[in-house]
């Protein structure tokens, strides 16, 4: 039996599943909810400072994107940090802590761009006896108006700032929540990393306008008759914050700094993935907003069925694994040379693979009157399309071609080495160089 | 006291009111707008798709459910309508499990196709729901149609014709219009008067004048019609009903299926409707279930269809064959009557097995009998009153291409016309094709 046990930054839990700071992390009735779920951790809804509370609007937070049979795939959000008073907060979360110390317990914080700010919240959450704080410089909405969220995240200067003084203020880890609403997100993960950052969490939610309600002809949520941009998060965004993990995994910079992984995390094998990618734990949100905390079960069974079935006894042996395979364009193998190979036996005939690869790719695939769909060779370019559109799973595979043959939409031989655009004979860098 | 199942004899009122409002409840419930958006997505939008190739109307049909699944069923049922004007009908009566649904790659696949004629149905009812009519007649061109017949066929084709602007009368020797629509579909097919309100909603294009109770052959001629009019769409359906030519055949509460299936259409109230204890029904197609499942929820005690050959041979389709046991008829095959016993009123009827040679149908020696008091011939029906100089291949109107006959100037099309298979859908197809071909015709003339 797999051992889920997860210690990040020293920070220990039961497993890597830990709820992102959310509504669903708010107070103490949901946290203990989620824990006699069965749930690794929590970072607290976000804290500001002491005074009067933070005010939500009064209409509606939350806007989705649907999949089939509404499946929710992506939901954005505008809502604010946490709208309960300070003193509450910093009550309920020193006595969840007392009574679930086996589980970690992350407290999310934005206060103003003051030193004196965060000196003055860090004490307060130190006596709660929490293991960590979150600064999120992430939300994109609101907060940001205010100078807050990620109005520092997206200045990499900002973040160094504010993580310094975090450390120096500070004895608990500090995990710093980076926004994706820039350009590049090493250069915030960098920051970080040069302030003093114990680790970086990742991604917040991105700028979005879910939908356009054609009626009101206004953005949705609709407030009154007006939207604004919200956060978007859910299944959507996994792509997106896979990559960005990814980027900071790998870049020297900051090369071995942890990382909690968010974003569209869903069941176990997203939660795999992360960890792939690099991400020492993962935090989940859109999940249980959707389906309740039960899914954590799941999530526990199926990380530890596949460590079974994998040989994996405990987190480490696979997290990081896939960082090194995660390289540039210019380093993939150009002699790699694969054909789409459509199974007969497996094909439903449906035609989809004909008409994405005729209208809309390299008119390789062939089609008789008796809707037998066979790939030409000899025009496909193992763009994957085909295999992408299939709705039959393991119908439509790459062969790759060996060494040797001839690869018959160029006539040329398949060469057995290794060779990448960096040598290629059309690099204009490579002929610059002879 | 009441009758029940068990009352000897055909009488009415077998059933508690109450059970003759469920037995006859629509058939396939309409699907929820939910429900559609879901059974939409399973659509793989095939390219060339199969089922719209086997649609006798050729409706897009992996566009109108892409339609569908995007919220916009209005623009869907426009999509069946261009291709099928009874698209409404069709959606309830079709054998969809012989034709879209049959050769839908998910059924292929999986045993389970796209509900190609729920999703149908969804669409045409959303769009008719909202009232008013979609098309336009075209502008009139001053020419003049005689359409005999106002079922499928000859309402296809009326309204197609309308939409050229042609003017169209539309006569029908019954005193309602829909043909086979009104009166020789199973209740719980078309509920809620839905043949009349298509006809209805069909006519609201305009241009074409429906006159009931007018006949061929008794009320119009074909020489007077074509003297009268530019041309001339026969779809007279076939009037006839074929002849058990079995012993006994005379005897009361011995009757053609179609007419009590009609009888029971047109009542306003089922518990009127008399009905055997013991119910025999002869034949195989769908008129022979039809006859039977109703006669069953109008509360016979047993029902039983008996044919000649063998299961495989039945015209009436699996499901349809399925939707008889699921109601407890029983289905006896590789039997023909060889005569119907009782004294004035018939009694039982007997049978003897068939054997299938080389030759044809022989019967066998080994008879068995079936306790009956009412029974119902469903063996087919026939050209009745084809008009003279018409020329006829097999027992029907011979036509060439989209319905034109060997007389010029005259189409037929529907069940009248060689070459179809008795569909509802292929009657409108025809229809549809001879309007064209008319209007095509009547144009190159100038």
């Amino acid at each position: 039996m797999a051992d889920l046990r997860n210690d990040f930054v020293g920070i220990k839990s039961p497993n890597p599943f830990w709820l992102a700071s959310a509504p669903p992390t708010d107070k103490e009735y949901n946290v203990v909810r989620a824990f006699e779920a069965g749930w690794g951790g929590v970072v607290w809804k976000t804290l500001g400072e002491d005074g009067p509370p933070v005010v939500n609007v009064n209409g509606p937070r939350y806007g989705a994107i649907y999949g089939a049979d509404r499946r929710l795939l992506g939901l954005n959000n505008i809502e604010l940090i946490t709208d309960r008073p300070l003193e509450v907060n910093l009550r309920e979360i020193k006595t969840v802590k007392r009574d679930w110390p086996d589980r970690a317990m992350v407290v999310s914080l934005m206060v103003p761009c003051e030193e004196e700010a965060w000196k003055r919240i860090l004490a307060r959450v130190e006596e709660t006896g929490a293991d960590g704080v979150e600064l999120n410089f992430g939300c994109p909405h609101g907060m940001s108006e205010r100078g807050m969220g990620s109005a520092v995240g997206q200045v990499p200067e900002y973040v160094e700032m504010v993580t310094r003084w975090c450390k120096a203020n500070t004895r608990m880890p500090v995990i710093v929540k980076l926004t994706p609403n820039i350009t590049d997100i090493r250069l915030a993960s960098r920051a970080a990393h040069k302030g003093g950052a114990d680790a970086v969490s990742l991604i917040n939610t991105i700028n979005s306008i879910t939908s356009v309600d054609l009626d009101l002809m206004c953005p949705e949520p609709t407030i009154d008759g007006k939207g604004t941009h919200g956060g978007y998060c859910g299944p959507a965004v996994k792509p997106i914050a896979l990559n960005m993990v990814a980027e900071i995994a790998r870049d020297p910079q900051t090369r071995g700094l942890p990382i909690s992984g968010i974003g569209g995390v869903t069941t176990w094998k997203d939660a795999a993935e992360f960890m792939a990618l690099g991400a020492g734990n993962v935090q989940v949100c859109t999940a249980v907003m959707t389906y309740g905390f039960r899914i954590v079960q799941e999530m526990i069974a199926g990380m530890s069925d596949w460590m079974d079935r994998k040989g994996f006894s405990t987190l480490s042996d696979f997290t990081g694994m896939a960082v090194p395979n995660v390289t540039d364009w210019q380093y993939l193998n150009l002699n790699y040379i694969t054909k789409a190979v459509i199974d007969q036996e497996a094909c439903i005939k449906c035609g989809r693979c004909y008409a994405a690869c005729e209208d809309t790719s390299h008119q390789a695939i062939g089609m008789t009157p008796e809707r037998r769909f066979v790939v030409k060779d000899e025009e496909c370019v193992a763009c994957n399309l085909c295999v992408d559109v299939c709705p039959v799973e393991g119908c439509i595979t790459m062969r790759r071609l060996a060494p040797g043959e001839v690869d018959p939409r160029t006539g040329k031989t398949v060469p057995a080495d290794y060779g990448n655009w960096t040598a290629h004979p059309n690099n204009p860098a490579v002929r610059a160089t002879e | 006291m009441a009758n029940t199942p068990l009352t000897p004899g055909v009488v009415s009122g077998r059933l508690a009111p109450e059970a003759y409002r469920d037995n006859f409840a629509d058939k396939t419930p309409p699907l929820t707008a939910h429900e559609a958006r879901v059974a939409a997505d399973r659509c793989y939008f095939c390219h060339d798709a199969p089922c719209v190739a086997a649609c006798p109307t050729a409706i897009d049909i992996p566009l109108f459910i892409r339609e569908i699944a995007t919220g916009a069923p209005r623009a869907a049922a426009r999509t069946i309508f261009e291709q099928n004007i009874l698209g409404g009908m069709c959606a309830r009566v079709c054998p969809t499990e012989q034709l879209c649904e049959e050769v839908c790659v998910r059924e292929v696949a999986e045993g389970k196709p796209v509900e190609i004629g729920r999703l149908q149905r969804y669409a045409t009812d959303t769009l008719m729901a909202a009232g008013g009519h979609p098309y336009t007649r075209g502008q009139p061109t001053g020419r003049r149609i005689a359409v005999v017949g106002a079922g499928p066929a000859g309402l296809a084709c009326a309204h197609r014709l309308a939409m050229k602007g042609h003017a169209v009368d539309l006569f029908d020797a019954k005193p309602k219009a829909g043909g086979l629509n009104e009166y020789g579909i199973a209740a719980y097919k078309t509920v809620d008067g839905f043949a009349q309100a298509e006809v209805d909603w069909l006519l609201g294009i305009g241009g074409i004048a429906v006159h009931n109770g007018r006949a061929l052959g008794r009320d119009l001629s074909l020489d007077g019609l074509r003297g009268d009019y530019d041309a001339v769409f026969l779809a007279i359906g076939l009037g006839g009903v074929n002849a058990l030519r079995a012993e006994g055949e005379e005897k009361s509460h011995v009757r053609d299926a179609v007419d009590f299936i009609a009888d029971l259409r047109q009542a306003d109230d089922l518990s009127t409707i008399a009905v055997g204890r013991n119910v025999v029904v002869i034949g195989g197609g769908m008129t022979a279930v039809d006859a039977a499942v109703q006669s069953k929820l109008l509360g016979a005690e047993t029902v039983t269809i008996v044919y000649r050959r063998g299961r495989d041979a039945m015209s009436a389709s699996e499901e349809e064959q399925n939707l008889a046991a699921s109601k407890g008829v029983r289905i006896v095959t590789g039997a023909a009557p060889l005569r119907i016993l009782g004294e004035g009123a018939v009694e039982a009827v007997e049978f003897a097995y068939t054997r299938e040679t080389g030759a044809g149908l022989e019967m066998t020696d080994e008879t068995f009998r079936i306790r009956a008091d009412q029974v119902f011939k469903a063996i087919g029906q026939s050209l009745e009153g084809a008009p003279e100089g018409l020329a006829l291949s097999g027992r029907k109107i011979a036509v060439t291409g989209p319905g034109r006959t060997s007389l010029p100037g005259v189409w037929a099309g529907g069940d009248c016309a060689a070459g179809g298979d008795d569909l509802t859908v292929t009657a409108v197809a025809e229809g549809r094709d001879a309007a064209e071909d008319i209007h095509a015709t009547l144009m190159a003339e100038g």
